[in-house]
């Protein structure tokens, strides 16, 4: 079977519906509604004329030289998800999940969000179906993404700050489900990234493979062949494999997706789920996560908060056991110098998450040679990430600017 | 080894059911724990419920989300559940059944955490968050150590679900009262007899019901038509507030609930 047809509800030995009872009826539905709205050709239009006149796609492919220059000579080409409504890859998910939600007679949706991306994007959608909207944001995050939250209840959202475990995206997911639990009658849970029980690792990967079917046929025209490489930031690994699905058939192309090491992975602060976790059961599916030995999730970080996860998406930890995909660490201050070293050459300031992939792309780079093309997924802009750089920069007049 | 099926038969001989108590391994500390579970048996609880405490517990409400954490910062170890399980076995004469989110047993080892339960007085394991269809390790397992395996059943089962989940547990079904967490609730719904009932439809022997259920008259009314009653986060309310006596106490008036003449 071609890697691209995998469907779930296992990529190999990962994956699967590790649930509550009283959430599987719900899971049940939005499986059946999805199968058959993937073979519905009237949703599929409907899909792809919200990408075309409200989140502007196709999104670009932008080539940049300078800042290849800094990548042994290599050509990198960007996949701009940046210049996308919302500011990221997100609204490619959520515009689907959004048309099920409606699909399924459900009249709210809830979500969680770590950097806030996702719930903007949620909540954005909702707002375009009128529909009502809760975004669950750990307290943490609430205070490094203030902007994304102002902007969440700008769009009419509820944030609930959660208080709980690490007060980061592990635990808003824990506060998602909970709430489920209690309002599945009226509500659809939009997830956000390709993890999670099934349908959700399968149903947002095909949301987002747009992301790496209109690269591949991009790059294609652009060079006359494909990548070399393609590289993505991996946190649950929605941006990731939705630039790799696009490639997985084509065995010349290497894929590399970079794990958020934080202060790096020989230190207890970082979030290389593959890199330094082993498989188990977290948030309804089986993959590698972030762990002691009794079991208990571990606290992640990352300067970065939407890769702030102890866990990954089950075809994300398949593709790395069979070697299809590399996993490799960018640490926090690899991916801050790829950020500024981006806006300076090229005048784009990149996500935070992204930033980690430029960080790989210039390793890879200067790996590969100057001959190698290096196709990166800028997964987001990093308009939301200024307060973080501002300050891990130093780029603040004094007392200007309150915490 | 004593079986919860056995002790919620013999409660309906004496024309009754099973009031099942909920409490968390090493809340406040290990000794405490076991203290406070040898109370509740000895204030007239049938069988254990104990939890293990975890990092993720999506199924947990409020009281217990903070006793668990308070255990696992206080140093909780899941090796803790056996010593707890074995202590209580040696001076209360009651099933203890373990209470566990898949991931520790799945990084213990299953069949290794289920020998190591059997070794130590266990009656078996409650699952919050595997269904049959996703338990094979374990169903094996149960039946070669001859452990019992508590699913849950919701009232949003469809009756194809709670014909396996009938099929798969062993001891009872879990028969959860509400669409919901864990926590005490004015009133117990409705669903959860009309969810009793089907499980019946679907060849439940023993169906008990828990969630919500935080007074002696919802006991009662609970036993009613269930064959047990579970209750959990008041009795972690009443340790987290006034220790091993008043723990105690809630028992004792729980179980009067459980023994009022027209219960069942």
């Amino acid at each position: 079977m071609s890697l691209r047809d995998q469907s779930g509800p296992f990529f190999g030995e990962y994956g699967g519906r590790f649930m509550p009872e009283s959430l599987i009826a719900a899971i049940d539905e939005l499986a059946a509604a999805y199968e058959a709205a993937r073979n519905d050709p009237e949703f599929q239009a409907e899909l792809a004329e919200l990408h075309r006149s409200y989140s502007g796609r196709p999104s670009i492919i932008t080539e940049v030289p300078r800042f290849a220059q800094h990548a042994g000579g290599a050509r990198v080409i960007l996949k701009r998800e940046d210049l996308n409504h919302t500011g990221s890859h997100k609204i490619n998910n959520v515009l689907g999940q959004a048309l099920l939600t409606r699909r399924i007679g459900k009249t709210r949706v809830i979500a969680e969000t770590g950097a806030g991306q996702h719930g903007v994007a949620t909540a954005t959608a909702a707002a375009l179906f009128g529909l009502e909207c809760r975004i669950y944001m750990g307290e943490v995050d609430t205070k490094r993404q203030a902007l994304n939250v102002a902007r969440m209840r700008l769009l009419g959202a509820e944030v609930v700050p959660v208080t709980t475990g690490s007060r980061t995206l592990k635990d808003a997911i824990n506060e998602a489900y909970r709430e489920w639990v209690t309002s599945v009658e009226t509500t659809n849970y939009v997830f956000g990234t390709a993890a999670g029980p099934h349908p959700f690792p399968a149903m947002v990967r095909d949301f987002q493979k747009i992301i790496g079917e209109e690269a591949r046929a991009q790059v294609l025209e652009l060079t006359g062949g494909l990548p070399d490489a393609v590289v993505a930031c991996v946190g649950g690994g929605s941006n990731a494999i939705g630039i790799f699905h696009a490639f997985l058939d084509d065995a010349d192309v290497a894929l590399y997706g970079f794990e958020a090491a934080g202060d790096g992975v020989d230190t207890e602060r970082h979030a290389a789920s593959i890199e330094r976790g082993r498989p188990g059961v977290l948030h309804g599916a089986r993959s590698y996560l972030l762990q002691d030995d009794d079991g208990q999730t571990l606290e992640s970080h990352s300067i970065s908060a939407g890769l702030d996860y102890p866990g990954v998406g089950p075809e994300h930890a398949h593709l790395a056991d069979i070697g299809r995909a590399q996993y490799l660490p960018a640490t926090d201050a690899e991916a801050m110098e790829a950020l500024r070293l981006l806006s300076r050459t090229e005048g784009i300031i990149p996500a935070i998450e992204s930033a980690h992939a430029l960080a790989g792309a210039l390793r890879l780079g200067r790996e590969l040679g100057p001959d190698a093309v290096i196709l990166v997924n800028l997964s987001g802009r990093g308009d939301k990430d200024v307060a973080t750089a501002g300050r891990y920069f130093g780029l603040f007049d004094d007392g200007a600017v309150q915490e | 080894m004593i079986h919860v099926a056995d002790t919620i038969a013999a409660r309906r001989e004496a024309g009754g059911g099973a009031l099942i108590g909920y409490l968390p391994v090493g809340f406040p500390d290990l000794d405490t724990s076991v203290e406070a579970a040898v109370a509740l048996v000895e204030n007239g609880v049938d069988a254990l419920e104990l939890g293990v405490p975890y990092s993720d517990p999506v199924m947990d409400g409020l009281a217990i989300q903070r006793a668990t954490q308070a255990a696992l910062s206080a140093g909780f170890r899941l090796r803790d559940v056996f010593t707890a399980v074995e202590r209580i076995r040696a001076r209360v004469d009651a099933p203890v059944l373990v209470m566990t989110y898949w991931n520790p047993v799945v990084q213990y080892g299953v069949e290794r955490f289920a020998v190591t339960l059997r070794d130590a007085g266990g009656a078996g394991l409650i699952t919050p968050d595997i269904t049959p269809d996703s338990a094979d390790e374990w169903i094996a397992t149960s039946d070669t150590t001859g452990l019992e395996r508590v699913f849950l059943a919701a009232p949003s089962s469809s009756d194809e679900r709670l014909r396996a989940t009938v099929a798969a547990s062993r001891g009872f079904v879990y028969a959860v009262s509400t669409m919901g967490i864990t926590g005490a609730r004015q009133d117990v719904d409705a669903a959860a007899r009309r969810l009793v009932a089907r499980l019946r439809e679907a060849g439940a022997e023993n169906a008990c019901v828990g969630i919500g259920i935080s007074t002696a008259a919802q006991v009662t009314e609970v036993l009613e038509y269930g064959d047990g009653a579970i209750v959990g986060s008041a009795l972690v309310s009443a340790l987290a507030d006034g220790g091993v006596p008043e723990v105690a106490r809630v028992a004792a008036a729980l179980a009067a609930g459980a023994r009022a003449p027209h219960a069942h």
